[in-house]
């Protein structure tokens, strides 16, 4: 019977097969780990007196609390974090040599927020089963693995079985027709994705988006889109391997090299859905006339293209979300003045996000009271980035140029948006006080951000494109 | 875990739709190393003045609603973030069930880890528990319903879930039961 991408991933995996009364036991590839959500996980392994089953399987760093200015020593941290956060950090260092696992900390040159790290050491493998105790893992189903984020119980269990009790989602195939306009991003077709299906659209669903203007993306592109599944309520999100997979990924370290790399590219090569293949739903997006896209209101789904006009219900919810925002219905977002941009995260912090803002800002200079930060997504995008000279544009346009780590996308390494204050940012929440108590997120793509520090105000990056 | 079996309650109100579990429990809360004491920061940006003064118009400060244990919530509840504390936070606080049309995929999964009931009814029957908040209600696990207002609400629940959500069991010990299962697997995928 024809089979879909995830349906041969989900077969392949599992370890004993689900029945009416018991779920799936799905064997996991990869289990990636950060500073935040484990600790009770390994102080249950402890209390039980149980090892790691696979320490070779685990791909641990510092990125949710650990600060975003230099910080080599953990000296450093006590002077810059809040006692909670070096803390956990300290916890997270001493969890790891416990047992056994490599942490990529601050001495390493891999260490990045987990999300950037995993493609970019080729530990991102398609056909693979990816876990992590964040619900951005859906980022990594770029390569056509499964990959979703999980609870801290759930940690646990992958850390002593390696393997997760799960019953079957269902699926849900996103096919997006046309070509993306040249000046509109990924972050703009995800906006839209989102704003089409809604927040919960896909709850209980794993989506596969398709079409051509999904085969025309970067590695990178479809990780940003990928990335923001969970924003329409989605366990994983993924894109069918192809040779825009295979070249992104030869000669990463953590690759298959060799005789191997050669026969896993050919295993792979049957990963794709079968044609036929049966998805429980199915949804048509056509992007050809897609424009930049901004959130107005308090979720992802509340968005709108950027030269529009702020739509208008009824609902509460919908009302109380522009007070919070203090958006006006039925005015435009353009000149809505602007505080705070934050350009990097999980979802837009690698080096093509970064060069795209660079191309905007090269020569221009951050308008007067705004306060631009850009944190690359990891070291090596860092690195990357500055033998560019991009650290040099911006901050010749007056940004911050910071060490990686997820910084203002959630708020609780030190990296925060005042309260009432406007962020204009790329990362993937704009919930209340997401990046701060009291602060108020748009949601934007990278051109869209450089263009709005610019300008000092939402603004249109297409007028500021050469 | 204890075991878990029925749970008769008023209920509290929080009817918005697409409640994040950024606001259940705001992410400056998380750099802890432990599940405990988590309950007095639960929807802390919603229940707090920034002078940390309780706001006395928030369903959960209210006098009528203390001690209640079911959380009425609107739909999609528990989106965005996959944070177990959340449903630490709720638990810490007195609540043993969220009743909702819908509830966010990871958050259900967390809560049925930790003895948090999550109770999917139909949009009449959501609609007059919104509109009756205080109201008594009886959830039986044995027979995944929910008693209210004289009728019973059937709510659907993972056998395997219910099975140790009832029996107080770790879901854990099930998985390392499996060893022999997983040896294999590794064995014939090495």
């Amino acid at each position: 019977m024809a089979q879909s991408l995830f349906e041969k991933i989900w077969a392949s995996h599992v370890v004993v097969p689900e029945t009416d009364d018991t779920p799936a036991v799905l064997y996991v590839d990869l289990h990636l780990l950060h500073e935040v959500t484990t600790p009770q996980a390994f102080d249950l392994l402890r209390a039980k007196n149980l090892p790691v089953r696979r320490t070779d399987l685990c791909l641990a760093t510092l990125d949710h609390s650990t600060p975003t200015v230099p910080v080599t020593t953990l000296r450093d941290l006590e002077v810059v974090s809040e006692p909670s956060a070096a803390k956990q950090v300290r916890q997270m260092e001493r969890n790891c040599k416990d047992f056994g696992i490599e942490l990529r900390g601050f001495q390493s040159r891999d260490r990045g927020i987990v999300h950037v790290m995993g493609p970019e050491l080729g530990a991102t493998h398609p056909g693979g089963t990816i876990v992590c105790g964040d619900s951005h893992t859906s980022t990594h189903g770029a390569f056509g693995a499964l990959a979703f984020g999980i609870g801290t119980t759930e940690v646990g269990h992958v850390l002593a079985t390696q393997c997760l009790l799960q019953r079957k989602p269902k699926t849900l195939a996103i096919d997006i027709d046309g070509q993306l306009p040249a000046d509109v991003t990924a972050k703009d077709l995800i906006l839209r994705i989102i704003g089409t299906i809604g927040v919960g659209g896909g709850t209980g669903h794993v989506l596969e988006y398709r079409g051509t203007a999904i085969r025309g993306l970067s590695m990178e592109q479809r990780m940003t889109v990928c990335n923001m599944s969970i924003e329409a309520g989605a366990r994983a999100g993924m894109v069918a391997p192809d040779d825009t997979t295979y070249q992104y990924m030869a000669g990463r370290p953590l690759a298959p090299q060799g005789a191997q790399w050669d026969a896993a590219v050919k295993r792979w090569r049957s990963l794709p859905s079968d044609p036929g293949a049966q998805f429980d739903k199915t949804v048509h997006i056509d992007v050809s006339k897609l424009r930049p896209m901004v959130t107005f209101g308090t979720n992802p789904g509340m968005v709108m293209p950027i030269d529009g006009t702020v739509p208008d219900e009824r609902d509460p919810a919908f009302r109380k979300a522009l007070a919070y925002m203090q958006i006006e219905a039925g005015k435009p977002l353009l000149g809505k003045a602007v505080d705070v941009v934050f350009i990097g995260s999980c979802t837009n912090g690698r080096l093509s996000d970064i060069r795209q803002a660079a191309g905007i800002l090269k020569g221009r200079h951050v308008a007067a009271r705004v306060r631009l930060l850009v944190v690359p997504g990891s070291a090596e995008v860092k690195r990357q980035a500055e033998a560019e000279g991009l650290d040099e544009i911006v901050r010749a346009a007056g940004g911050e140029w910071r060490e990686p780590g997820c910084s203002m996308c959630i708020g609780m390494n030190g990296d925060t948006v005042p309260s009432g204050k406007l962020s204009v940012s790329t990362s993937n929440r704009n919930f209340e006080g997401r990046q701060g108590s009291g602060a108020r997120t748009v949601l934007a793509s990278p051109l869209t951000a450089a263009a709005a520090a610019i300008a000092g105000a939402i603004a249109d990056p297409r007028e500021l494109m050469g | 875990m204890e075991p878990i079996r029925q749970i008769r309650s008023r209920t509290v109100v929080l009817a918005n739709d697409d409640i994040d579990t950024d606001q259940i429990i705001p992410a400056r809360f998380l750099t802890t190393t432990t599940k405990e004491g988590l309950g007095k920061n639960l929807f802390a940006d919603w229940r707090y003045e920034k002078d940390g003064r309780e706001r006395p118009e928030f369903a959960l400060n209210r006098p009528e609603n203390r001690g209640a244990a079911v959380l009425i919530g609107g739909n999609n509840f528990g989106c965005g973030s996959s944070r177990e504390h959340a449903p630490w936070a709720l638990l810490d606080f007195g609540i043993r069930a969220v009743v909702s049309t819908e509830i966010a995929d990871i958050f259900r999964s967390n809560s049925l880890k930790n003895g948090l009931v999550p109770v999917i009814v139909d949009a009449a029957s959501h609609r007059w528990l919104v509109e009756n908040p205080g109201a008594h209600v009886f959830i039986d696990l044995a027979s995944a319903t929910l008693e209210m207002n004289d009728k019973r609400v059937p709510f659907p629940i993972d056998r395997f879930s219910r099975y140790c959500l009832m029996n107080g069991i770790d879901q854990l010990g099930f998985l390392l039961d499996q060893d022999a299962a997983i040896r294999r697997y590794e064995q014939a995928h090495a």
